[in-house]
């Protein structure tokens, strides 16, 4: 797909995202994919907070919030309910953060996906719980410092190595999975439009950078998005036909460049 | 047609009678034989419903709630530690106003460790905005189901319904049960026409965030259904008797009370026992009665003063237990009782927890020494609860 292709349409309108938020582009642009047939399914997470506070909709399309751990299993209830009512054109997208994904709703996504429901499931990754207040999720990169793994006398940041959430949904034998990032719009789009044209479950997970939780300077998420794949940060991905491929980064980029640019590193090169 | 049946196998036998469209849950003692029956029926194609095979009971509501949102008219079963598990989302389901229908086959809660019958899980969720029913009978479970859809999708309600059912005691006790022909169902329970469903082409939302400005509003709009469902409850249980020829009495169940000057108010199954005490007693020219409660939320307070207004001591037989307190039901009661002019004294006991028998012997016990306590020694009764 093409980005000159894309439709003018927004399907999020109106919402009280940051500057420059990662998440909500990365929702924005599925949606111009995945167009107006389609339901969204998700938590109360920071696109909650920034979607629907009564009575604000800013989606053009419906949205059933559930609870933190549940967003899959919910998408498992609409997307049966659907199919038996003979709308089976219609996309059930579910959408979460890195917490509501990769922790808390983990049983609930390796179940719906186990059983193999028609759905396209998003992730975007912001790498911590950011709509608490940054805290560390199991998809913090090593070395982060978020508000529970500080930085001091005895603090070095998050001690443990991100999550490899494509080897788990690959392991349930999915028939799409893969990673994106904003920061290359045409690679997530395509991977879009693959998993909206998969029969059965799919899943993506996108690198949404956040301006706050990250610390830097909003106009940077975009750049920031690339500059995780050009240091091999954040390998795309993509796993179908039981084939995990991945883009290969030749000759990547230091990776002090990355860090120099993110509060979250500054302790990592003082 | 009737056939000599359990409780779970009463109920999966309303669901099959209701058409129920999605059923998502996960097997968990003494429920389990509810769910296998469920999937046995569509396995025989008698039921017509997609069945999710969830891998907990987390998602099991989480999921009907999904397909109720959908129009789907759903039912999902569980007991004790399920019930706990599923507790977040129970608030969800019935602030999101979505017709659920849940039979609960009462367990006690870990730890220690059981799997027999008392009310502690279901009487935990009492403020999770759900109408509770308990059931006497097999015979009751089958129908207070049927009901169940008819107050929860009513548009006065909208409103989330438990039907309680004690664990072993009726889940898996056998009794000859009327099992009604579909046709007659069907004329009493109408297809569900949901108002708001989710529909690509008219965008809503589900479970909506709400500040401190608005959320007292949705607080009260629910705690107004729940109002109204006391009279939805009652007018349903009339209107189920003009077709079907068997009625529960609505809110409240009393026995004997006329006249009585103890009466035991009670839930669920024990009340069959408390009958027979209450039979032998009248026999000996004493002056005892009792009450079932059969919905526990909305509590039936006017209706338990109409009918305990004039007693002297009420006792209240409860299975579980609010800790640091006393049974929840013995706290319940004595509010309601406190808009009397002349209020009864109020003794509570505990008994039957973690599936404890309640034997005969110990409702007549409860009786004698509510009989023989004058009015000023009712307090020490109640201390010494059982």
């Amino acid at each position: 797909m093409k980005i000159t292709e894309l439709p003018e349409e927004e399907l999020v309108y109106g919402s009280f995202a940051c500057a420059g938020c990662g998440g909500i582009l990365a929702v924005r642009l599925a949606l111009k994919v995945l167009g107006p047939r389609t339901v969204i399914v998700t938590t109360p997470s920071c696109l909650l907070g920034v979607t629907t506070f009564y009575p604000q909709l800013a989606f053009k399309v419906p949205c059933v919030n559930v609870t933190f751990p549940s967003t899959a299993a919910a998408v498992s209830g609409v997307a049966t309910g659907l199919k038996r009512r003979g709308r089976e054109d219609v996309h059930v997208l579910g959408v979460a953060g890195d917490g509501g994904t990769v922790d808390i709703g983990l049983q609930a996504l390796s179940g719906a996906i186990e059983r193999g429901h028609n759905f396209i499931f998003l992730c975007y990754d912001n790498e911590a719980y950011m709509n608490t207040g940054v805290q560390r999720s199991s998809s913090t990169p090593q070395g982060a410092r978020t508000t529970t793994t500080p930085v001091g006398l005895r603090g070095k940041g998050e001690d443990r190595a991100k999550k490899d959430m494509m080897r788990i949904v690959a392991a349930h034998d999915i028939p799409y999975a893969a990673t994106a990032s904003i920061g290359y719009p045409q690679d997530y789009l395509r991977k879009v439009h693959k998993a909206k044209e998969t029969k059965g479950p799919a899943y993506i997970h996108v690198l949404a950078p956040c301006p706050p939780g990250w610390g830097y300077p909003s106009h940077l998420t975009v750049h920031l998005a690339r500059l995780a794949v050009q240091t091999g940060q954040w390998p795309l991905a993509e796993y179908e036909k039981g084939r995990l491929t991945q883009k290969k980064i030749d000759n990547p980029r230091p990776i002090e460049e990355y860090w120099s640019l993110q509060a979250r590193f500054a302790h990592l090169l003082s | 047609m009737r056939e000599y049946i359990n409780g779970n196998e009463a109920v999966a036998q309303a669901v099959r009678l209701a058409r129920v469209e999605v059923v998502a849950a996960y097997p968990i003692t003494p429920q389990s034989p509810v769910v296998e029956e469920i999937a046995a029926q569509i396995a025989r194609g008698e039921l017509d419903a997609e069945y999710i095979r969830v891998e907990s009971e987390h998602a099991a509501l989480t999921a009907c709630y999904g397909a109720a949102v959908t129009g789907m008219r759903v039912f999902t079963a569980t007991s004790s530690q399920g019930l706990a598990y599923m507790f977040e989302m129970l608030h969800y389901v019935s602030g999101s106003r979505v017709p659920v229908v849940m039979a609960v086959a009462n367990r006690g809660l870990a730890a220690p460790w059981t799997i027999w019958a008392d009310h502690q899980d279901s009487i935990a969720c009492r403020d999770t905005g759900w109408i509770q029913l308990y059931v006497e009978t097999a015979q009751e479970a089958l129908d207070t189901c049927l009901q169940a859809y008819r107050i929860a999708e009513c548009p006065e309600v909208l409103t989330p319904v438990m039907v309680c059912l004690d664990g072993y005691v009726l889940s898996h006790t056998e009794e000859i049960v009327e099992i009604p022909a579909q046709e007659v169902v069907d004329a009493f329970l109408p297809p569900y026409k949901p108002r708001e469903v989710v529909e690509p082409e008219r965008p809503l939302v589900f479970g909506v965030g709400a500040g401190p400005d608005i959320y007292p509003a949705f607080k009260q709009a629910q705690q107004a259904a729940m109002d109204r469902a006391r009279d939805v409850i009652c007018r349903v249980d009339e209107e189920f008797y003009r077709i079907f020829g068997r009625r529960y009495g609505g809110l409240v169940v009393p026995y004997r009370c006329q006249g009585a000057e103890v009466v035991l108010v009670t839930l669920g199954a024990t009340m069959g026992t408390v009958r027979e005490v209450v039979d032998r007693l009248r026999q000996e020219g004493r002056r005892v009665g009792a009450l079932r409660l059969r919905a526990l939320r909305p509590f039936p307070a006017e209706e338990l003063r109409r009918v305990l207004a004039g007693t002297r001591v009420v006792a209240v037989l409860d299975r579980n237990c609010s800790f640091g307190y006393e049974g929840a039901v013995c706290t319940e009661v004595k509010a309601a009782l406190l808009g009397l002019e002349k209020p009864p004294a109020v003794a509570g006991f505990i008994l039957g927890l973690g599936g404890q028998d309640i034997r005969q012997a110990d409702i007549e016990d409860i009786f004698r020494r509510c009989l023989a306590a004058s009015s000023g020694a009712v307090h020490q009764v109640a201390a010494a609860q059982s």
